[in-house]
């Protein structure tokens, strides 16, 4: 058992919206990927808006960008379900559902183990992440650090 | 230890022979299973797998066999696997990984993923016909064994630099299925049979795809497709079915006999 879980926190603009004839696709893909995630060995709690099974009723940053807010037992539990299952087909083809973002738009930060972080400290930590660079509090996958605070070697 | 120490404890043919068999297991392999393998004895097997443990080619565990725990299960044995470490030599120095590390942000960044893949496929589908073409004329020398490794050592030198040239040791192949195993090989992706589909157990661009996964994932599978293509073999598919340890692609078969 280890005493810090892993939250991760991305954005999403969207191309048009998600009940556009062009976006069936894409909203197609929710349900098996959700239900992917559900199951993943490692997954620890995704946000959900109370609506629907997703948390896609969520919009804090306006109409056009969706979110999606989870906690995973560990950096590999999240690595290998966004990359290494079937959700990294969607990543590849995101630009086809997605518009480019100029500002990062994904971040991880740790967590104490069995706690939930609420929307507004995920908020705060994509603006630390976007303001400050990658640190201790705010990452990404290409710079990763340890729940002590040091820089992972991956 | 360096790369070049590291890869020099490769020159002995016994050890050689021990590395190629265990980097190409989908398990933990023992001494004695290692030993039959390389046809000498445990203890001689025993030595040279240490070896090459401490050049850090291959990493050893200590675990009980499958199955057994508890008391009377015996001492846990000694296992090795190949190594996540990548080596590299080159001389002279060259470094590919940063510019290669920079144009994939590049791609990110200005969401240039269409023209990637794009130019993938391309390349994939040139690379699969040379390839083609390659073993069609070494299969031409028919069973002249010194003809086969000639045409082939000719056409590598003549065509695309680096690993376009089937392993000649493959044997039959002509067969649609073995030409898309050689060139896959010849290309690092250690490929194995599963089924109807083709698995590939290594991901030749490992360390650019871990930081950079849909873009490089997405120019793998193109350029498979584009090998595909190239080959020729009718009713195989490259799609993205990525396991963890594996590389992304899988390729089908539709012409199944069965």
């Amino acid at each position: 058992m280890t005493d810090h879980h892993l939250a991760e926190f991305n954005v999403a603009r969207l191309r048009e919206p998600l009940d556009a004839p062009a976006m069936a696709e894409f909203l197609a893909l929710f349900e098996p990927i959700n239900a992917l995630a559900d199951s993943a060995p490692g997954f620890v709690w995704r946000l959900t808006d109370g609506e629907g099974d997703d948390a896609t009723a969520i919009r804090p940053y306006g109409d056009d960008i969706i979110i999606n807010l989870s906690v995973w037992e560990s950096r590999e539990a999240l690595w290998n379900f966004a990359y290494r299952s079937a959700h990294l087909d969607v990543m590849r083809r995101r630009r086809e559902w997605l518009l480019r973002m100029a500002e990062p738009y994904f971040v991880m930060w740790w967590v104490p183990a069995g706690y939930v972080p609420p929307l507004e400290e995920a908020r705060e930590r994509l603006a630390m992440l976007r303001r400050e660079g990658p640190g201790p509090e705010a990452f990404t996958y290409r710079k990763v650090y340890d729940p002590d605070g040091a820089l992972a070697t991956v | 230890m360096d790369d070049v120490d590291a890869i020099a404890a490769l020159q002995d043919p016994v050890r050689r022979r021990l590395y190629d068999y265990v980097a190409a297991q989908d398990h933990e392999v023992g001494r004695a299973e290692a030993a039959d393998a390389a046809g000498i004895q445990r203890t001689l097997a025993a030595f040279h797998l240490d070896r090459l443990t401490e050049a850090g080619l291959l990493d050893a565990v200590f675990r009980r066999p499958a199955g057994r725990s508890g008391p009377g299960a015996g001492r846990p044995a000694k296992l090795y696997r190949r190594s996540a470490t990548e080596r590299t030599v080159s001389v002279p120095p060259r470094d590919y990984r940063v510019p290669a590390e920079l144009l994939a942000e590049v791609v990110e960044e200005i969401g240039g993923e269409e023209v990637l893949e794009r130019l993938a496929r391309i390349r994939g589908r040139s690379a699969g016909a040379a390839a083609a073409e390659a073993m069609a004329a070494a299969a031409e020398t028919g069973a002249d064994r010194a003809g086969a490794d000639r045409a082939g050592a000719d056409r590598a030198g003549a065509g695309t630099p680096g690993g376009d040239t089937p392993d000649p040791d493959t044997p039959d192949a002509g067969a649609p299925g073995e030409r898309m195993m050689a060139a896959l090989r010849a290309r690092g992706y250690e490929p194995y049979r599963d089924g109807a589909e083709l698995r590939l157990r290594n991901c030749p661009f490992h360390a650019l795809a871990v930081a950079f996964p849909p873009v490089v994932c997405g120019m793998n599978l193109a350029l498979l497709e584009g090998l595909v293509e190239g080959l020729g073999p009718a009713g195989v598919t490259a799609r993205m079915d990525p396991r963890p340890g594996e590389c992304c692609v899988v390729l089908d078969s539709k012409n199944n006999d069965s």
